[in-house]
């Protein structure tokens, strides 16, 4: 095989080119200074320089929720590496494949407290699905190639390689494709005959069954399949938080989102059907309330690709370890054979849904106090943008009802993190996801505070020519927060007013911040301003628009289960839980 | 009710992995009784061997989740009666003249060793299973027991077959 003599820096660049990256989000430091400089000459790898390092980590982030591909993110070691780790933990939680790099101090000053000199690889361990310290150069392509193996692979998940300085500068003779070295590191997706057979069995005997899909489902690039099933099935629907988009909302089998803020019908559905079909979700306790009460007369069918997962929280009577697409493909194959002519009748329970539907809509009341309804606004971003777009959320009430009010017809379009709820995931991951999908709609529907954790990268946006639209849903207060206290403490509202609303003294403003970053910013109070100032955003693309939507402060999400509650006392508005037949 | 489980797992003998390991049973809420590490038969390869109490929790997750750890190979609960266990203690025993004979008595009934001798101490090796460890113990508590150091347990199945057979190389 022919070689060539290289540096480790060059050899880090050539190996991620080599693997097909496009795009690197990162900010140098003395410890990696080696590798930039390799960066700077490669045509392959366009780099894009951040104002925060946390910035990069939720680009990367954003850049992969949105395109399936990996997102990598750079920073030099100590601080930098430290910035890096809140948005790892948020890829880990999600399921996000994500390499982080990062530089370190050289191999024989490690472990002598030197000059910006942090144990990342120990900090990170816990949140990364595996992580590398390279004291070699010669041992770069090989690393490099093994972590991204590992990152995309099975269930997908954050990768971090740390990198000596002195292996940046070390030389030795490159050459591609390395060996990959991974006898730990066998991932399942070809599920047991059996237990796929045993499946179509329980599905076909079952009832009131109930398509429980999470983010696995994404993941997997299954959302056709899914939609095959589901019709083949014709059984309900639920997606959750993460799997927004997996199933479209349009579709009349689609129930909406499970959990604590899920709709009447889905949360419901859960709880009265006796066969849940899991579908790369994991029974996370937002979405199953009090666990001993979920579902309680229900057999589960659990798919995933982490066996970890299948019966962590809920026993599985068909647990089935594999990729969602190859299961669900064999599943259809499988429920055809054994259907023959007949279909399943889920008649009685479709008269049941139904009536949930009709009776218990998503729905809002108007503010008391004459601004914006926040919902409102959501929702019409939503419908004037249209299903290719995509819409990444920080976390909070806003995130709930973007999650709620925007109609999802494909996957890939809705970003937030779920998991870890990383308030200033917004800005930086739908930097990340405009660049992998530079022809698409990129949306940021932040809250204020979420907004002022991670808004610098505005300067990244307009410096790169990344034309995000941020809406900022601007209620002046820590909102989700302010509900808890609303409804849990009395409103007493300790320490979630953020005096950034009209009626404050407004710090900061959120236009002239906008304005100041190079952006197009306006300010949006009343109703008839709304599409217009959407319809403004969407045509501009010379530069990044930021809309300071002001909007009242009293507004709640709803419905809502209360944390660590029976999912039988899902609440649909304020004390007014939903009525029960006497025939359910 | 606490139940103890013997886990042996192979690994790559990589930076961390013990840590790895470790962090792991503390990360997700098992506590861990004792522990041994070790090289094995095959070149890069360690094994630790680990015994877990488990709370009500299912030894099953732990497992898993150990297996996803890159650096796992392979892992496998040893059963008591398809396995041999030991333990290996060092003693320091408090005696004087008229106790040491009743000492060294204990000594032999176990099949320990003595390895040092002064005036006033003695230092005994002991290995075994648990039980007849602590049964030991027992027996020279009363002396005084100045000094115990012990290692975790290692264990390995009974008959032919060996943990790293199906391990990919
Ligand atoms: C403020 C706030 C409120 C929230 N409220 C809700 C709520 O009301 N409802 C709600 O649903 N969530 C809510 N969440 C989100 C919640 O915390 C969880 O993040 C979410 O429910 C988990 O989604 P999931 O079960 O789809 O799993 P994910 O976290 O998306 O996990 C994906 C699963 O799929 C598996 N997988 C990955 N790839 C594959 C593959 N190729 N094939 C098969 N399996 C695969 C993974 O192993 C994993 O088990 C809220 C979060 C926040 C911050
Ligand atoms: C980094 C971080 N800190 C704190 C929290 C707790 N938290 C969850 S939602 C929220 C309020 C977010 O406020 P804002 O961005 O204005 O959104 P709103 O709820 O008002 O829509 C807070 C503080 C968090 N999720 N993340
Ligand atoms: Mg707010």
């Amino acid at each position: 095989m022919a070689t060539e003599t290289l540096t480790g820096a060059q050899a880090l660049i050539r190996s991620l080119e080599l693997l097909g990256v496009d795009t690197v989000f990162g900010l140098p430091g003395g410890a990696i200074l080696p590798t930039y400089d390799p960066l700077m000459d490669s045509k392959k790898l366009r780099h894009i320089l951040v104002r925060h390092e946390q910035g990069a980590g939720h680009a990367a982030e954003g850049y992969a929720a949105a395109s399936g591909r990996l997102g990598v993110c750079i920073a030099t070691s100590g601080p930098g590496a430290t910035n890096l780790v809140t948005a790892i933990a948020d890829a880990h939680m999600d399921s996000v494949p994500m390499l982080a790099i990062t530089g370190q101090v050289n191999s024989f000053s490690i472990g002598t407290d030197a000059f910006q000199e942090a144990d990342i690889v120990g900090i990170t361990m816990p949140i990364t699905k595996h992580s590398f310290l390279v004291t070699r150069a010669e041992d770069i392509p090989g690393v490099v190639a093994a972590a991204y193996e590992i990152a995309t692979t099975g269930r997908p998940g954050p990768v971090l390689i740390d990198f000596a300085k002195d292996a940046q500068n070390g030389k030795f003779e490159f050459s591609w494709p390395p060996k990959i070295d991974l006898p730990g590191f066998r991932p399942i997706t070809d599920p047991h005959g059996k237990q796929v057979q045993a499946a179509a069995e329980l599905i076909l005997k079952s009832h009131k069954p109930i398509l429980y899909v999470g983010g696995g489902v994404i993941r997997a690039d299954a959302s056709k399949e899914l939609l095959a099933l589901a019709e083949l099935l014709h059984a309900p629907v639920t997606t959750t938080l993460m799997a927004r988009g997996a199933f479209p909302d349009s579709h009349p089998q689609h129930l909406g989102m499970p959990g604590m803020h899920g709709t009447v019908p889905a949360v419901t559905a859960l709880q009265k059907s006796d066969l849940l079909i899991t579908l790369g979700a994991r029974f996370d306790d937002r979405v199953t309330g009090d666990i001993k009460s979920f579902a309680k007369g229900a057999k589960v069918i659990h798919v995933d690709i982490d066996p970890a997962e299948i019966g962590k929280i809920r026993h599985a009577d068909v647990p089935i370890v594999g990729d969602a697409k190859v299961v669900i493909l064999m599943l259809i194959a499988e429920l055809k054979a054994q259907m023959k002519d007949s279909k399943p009748d889920y008649e009685d329970w479709w008269v049941f849904l139904n009536g949930l539907k009709e009776r218990y809509p998503l729905g809002y009341n108007e503010t008391e106090d004459g601004k914006l309804s926040p919902q409102y606004v959501i929702q019409r971003i939503g419908e004037l943008s249209g299903p290719e777009a995509i819409f990444a959320a920080g976390v909070g009430q806003h995130q709930m009802w973007s999650a709620q009010f925007i109609k999802y017809e494909r996957p890939n379009s809705w970003l937030n993190s779920g998991g870890l709820g990383t308030m200033g995931y917004a800005v930086p991951a739908a930097m990340g996801a405009k660049v992998a999908q530079p022809d698409r709609l990129v949306w940021a529907i932040d809250g204020d505070g979420c907004f002022q954790m991670t808004n610098q990268e505005l300067a990244t946006c307009t410096i790169n020519n990344i034309p995000i639209k941020v809406a900022i849903i601007n209620n002046s207060s820590l909102g989700m927060v302010r509900q808890w206290q609303t409804l849990f403490y009395n409103s007493r509202y300790s320490n979630t007013d953020l005096n950034t609303g009209t009626d404050t003294i407004m710090v900061p403003d959120f236009v002239k911040l906008g304005e100041a970053y190079g952006c197009l910013a306006i300010r949006v109070e009343k109703i008839e301003e709304v599409d217009a100032a959407i319809k403004l955003a969407m045509e501009t693309n010379d530069r990044p628009v930021v809309i300071d939507f002001i909007v009242g402060r009293d507004a709640m999400v709803w419905p809502m289960v209360p944390s660590g509650i029976s999912n039988d006392a899902v609440q649909y508005a304020r004390d007014a839980a939903p009525i029960w037949d006497g025939d359910e | 009710m606490s139940t103890q489980h013997l886990l042996s797992l192979l690994v790559e003998n990589k930076p961390g992995i013990l840590t790895r390991v470790a962090a792991l049973f503390a990360r997700r809420g098992y506590n861990i009784e004792s522990l041994a590490v070790g090289t094995t038969e095959i070149e890069g390869v360690s094994r630790i061997t680990v015994v877990v109490s488990l709370d009500g929790q299912p030894l099953e997750q732990v497992t898993k989740q150990l297996n996803k750890l890159i650096n796992v190979l392979k892992i496998v609960e040893l059963e008591e009666e398809t396995s041999v266990a030991r333990d290996h203690m060092l003693i320091k025993v408090r005696t004087d003249s008229s106790t040491r004979s009743q000492v060294l008595e204990a000594v032999t009934l176990f099949r320990a060793r003595v390895i040092d001798v002064v005036s006033d101490a003695v230092v005994i090796e002991v290995t075994g299973n648990a039980a007849k460890c602590q049964a030991f113990l027992k027996v020279l508590e009363p002396f005084g027991i100045k000094e115990l150091v012990q290692s975790g347990a290692i264990a390995v199945s009974r008959g032919s077959k060996s943990m790293s057979e199906k391990v990919i190389r």
